[in-house]
């Protein structure tokens, strides 16, 4: 019986490999919600040692190793004479065979060294651009400490809307507003309770539902001369943002709409009897209130992503602030 | 009489006719861009294209018009978040001010790009639609397809980008949402965000790095997509409407190809355009 195209074996058996690779990959997925400095790298390392055997496998044909030697096909059935056009694997070669031992010709070592040569000149520019597009966005850029003015302003147990500057030299574009309550003291440290007025669905401004006392408005200087000014308000019915209608009650829970947790709060110090803003926190929800309140705290996230539930392991990372 | 002044007449076209011609031909020898370009513009289309099939070149042409008032307006804008302590406002909202109220003609060319900029959006999906309706998209049509679909993605950052220039509350606000809305992505999410603020929060670099988005990368994307695009559109030429009852290619005279796909690029034999009116 005469051997038929069909009768060669084209391709090698199916491979456990890209199994392995996709099980190494797998293991990097659930490692970086489980843990992120133990099983993601063992999953990266399965994936790594199998995606090399899979690729060695796959590539095995291309970089002339053995895999099933085939006599090539001379002189089969005779070329017809009408024929236009003889096919190429029944015709002469155009080009001499290699010689025996030779599977890496010259024109193949000038291909890959003009092309591994361009790779490597391309990758000496590129690299080092791409990384300084990217990366500077990720650099810990911290928090300023920002000094509020004495702490006598802020009469205990009022609302104060207060809007700041987190960077003066910047203008406007640093401008922040916190929703400030002085408890008075706390196991003998003051207490208050400092909101952010970035809604934790998009981060557009919240507004008081309440009256704001804008007659009463206090313009005081920062330490350092940069303009504060106090609002008197009096959020009764909590919060609301203009945006798409998030609503928060006064110690910033959500009570409705879209957002996905509690409105953020910051961190504060009393130095010499003024108040200094810290970082900012984000915040799951609040039980209590005032200076009895029991924070569910967390590191800050951006708007719209969850910190607790099971929705939180959509964000597992967070780059460094 | 009548004859010499025609013969007369003839002579001095055929002066001119190859005082047009002799640079022509020059170019044509040395680049073959004239054969190119003739091989572009006088192609050869199914008889029954309509008004529809405008929409593409439409949407071309919006492009063009935001490309070019969007390089003018780079010479006046300045994509500097600096506040000025004279005026309290910002260099980048100062110089829209100045390029809206001051300069001469500035209002226009800058709404050409601001209302320019919804034009070339909705004609991008009229011209879709079209496609789609059509069912231009299928068989040997559909990486063109993928190609408008990234041309549409590209279009609309262009709109995300472009909203903050101005720099003023409207620009602020949108952007802040719009970038936490990309921070909610699984995840990617949050670095995505701090990679279009270029940091934690949005500032002065947000907008430098929208500015170059805006003007560099993707104008040059959507650039060399379009130019992929009209070649594919060239290689395969234009659809006949859903409603054609001549199958693409055939012609009066001549039996059908024998290849069922010959003509389905460019019509065979003698052209379609040609039976609708040109030989009578």
């Amino acid at each position: 019986m005469e051997p038929q195209h069909g009768d060669r074996p084209h391709s090698p058996g199916p491979s456990v490999h890209p199994i392995g690779f996709a099980a190494g990959v797998a293991c990097i997925l659930v490692g970086l919600i489980i843990n992120p400095k133990l099983i993601a790298p063992i999953g990266a390392a399965i994936a790594i040692v199998f995606g090399f055997l899979w690729a060695r496998d796959a590539t095995k044909e291309f970089r002339g190793a053995p895999v099933h030697p085939v006599q090539p096909e001379r002189g089969g059935p005779p070329p017809s004479t009408d024929a236009a056009a003889v096919p190429a694997d029944q015709g002469e070669a155009a080009m001499p065979e290699p010689e025996p031992g030779e599977r890496f010709p010259r024109s193949k070592f000038l291909e890959f060294s003009t092309l591994g040569l361009g790779g490597v000149i391309g990758g000496l520019v590129t690299v080092p651009a791409l990384g300084f597009m990217v990366i500077p966005a990720y650099r810990k850029q911290g928090y300023p400490m920002v000094d509020l003015g004495p702490l006598t302003n802020f009469t205990e147990g009022k609302w104060f809307v207060t809007k700041f500057f987190m960077h003066p030299e910047t203008g406007d574009v640093s401008h922040r507003t916190a929703y400030i309550r002085n408890n008075g003291f706390l196991n003998g440290k003051p207490s208050l309770t400092i909101i952010s007025n970035r809604c934790a669905h998009l981060g557009c401004p919240v507004q008081p539902n309440g009256p704001v006392q804008d007659n009463q408005a206090k313009e005081i200087k920062g330490k350092n001369g940069q303009e504060i000014t106090m609002i008197p308000t009096i959020p009764a019915g909590g919060y609301g943002c203009p945006c798409h209608g998030g609503q928060y009650d006064s110690e910033g829970n959500r009570v409705s709409g879209p957002p996905v947790r509690a409105l953020d709060r910051y961190d504060f110090e009393v130095v010499d009897g003024r108040l200094v803003l810290g970082k900012p926190y984000s915040v799951a929800h609040v039980d209590g209130e005032g200076k009895n309140a029991r924070i569910h705290k967390y590191k800050l996230t951006g708007p719209g992503e969850h910190v607790d539930g099971w929705e939180q392991i959509f964000y597992p990372l967070q780059p460094p602030h | 009489m009548a004859v010499t002044t025609r013969t007369r007449k003839s002579a001095r076209r055929r002066q001119l006719e190859a005082a047009i011609n002799y640079p022509i031909d020059w170019l044509e020898e040395r680049s073959g861009l004239i054969g190119g370009l003739r091989y572009f513009l006088f192609r050869k289309v199914p008889g029954d294209t309509n008004w529809f099939h405008t929409l593409g070149s439409a949407t071309l042409t919006a492009f063009l018009v935001q490309a070019l008032t969007g390089v003018i307006l780079a010479m006046y804008y300045q994509p500097d978040a600096t506040v000025n302590p004279a005026t309290g406002t910002s260099a980048a909202y100062g110089s829209i001010q100045h390029i809206t109220n001051d300069l001469t003609l500035g209002w226009l060319v800058r709404g050409m790009h601001k209302w320019g900029a919804s034009v070339f959006i909705i004609l991008l999906f009229f011209h879709m639609a079209r496609v789609f309706l059509f069912g231009a998209y299928k068989y040997p049509r559909e990486l063109n397809w993928i190609i408008g679909v990234t041309l549409l993605v590209f279009g609309m950052l262009e709109g995300f980008t472009g909203y903050l220039l101005p720099w003023d509350q409207t620009a602020y606000w949108a952007t802040v949402v719009g970038i936490n809305l990309n921070g909610t992505a699984p995840i990617l999410g949050p670095f995505l965000a701090d990679f279009l603020r270029g940091g934690a929060e949005i500032g002065g670099d947000t907008l430098s790095r929208f500015y170059s988005l805006h003007m560099l990368l993707l104008p040059g994307a959507i650039f060399a997509l379009i130019g992929l695009h009209l070649y594919l559109v060239i290689r395969l030429g234009v659809t006949s409407p859903p409603w054609s009852r001549e199958a693409a290619g055939t012609d009066w005279n001549e039996k059908p190809s024998e290849n069922g796909r010959s003509g389905l690029t460019q019509p065979s034999g003698r052209s379609a355009w040609r039976r609708n009116g040109a030989d009578t």
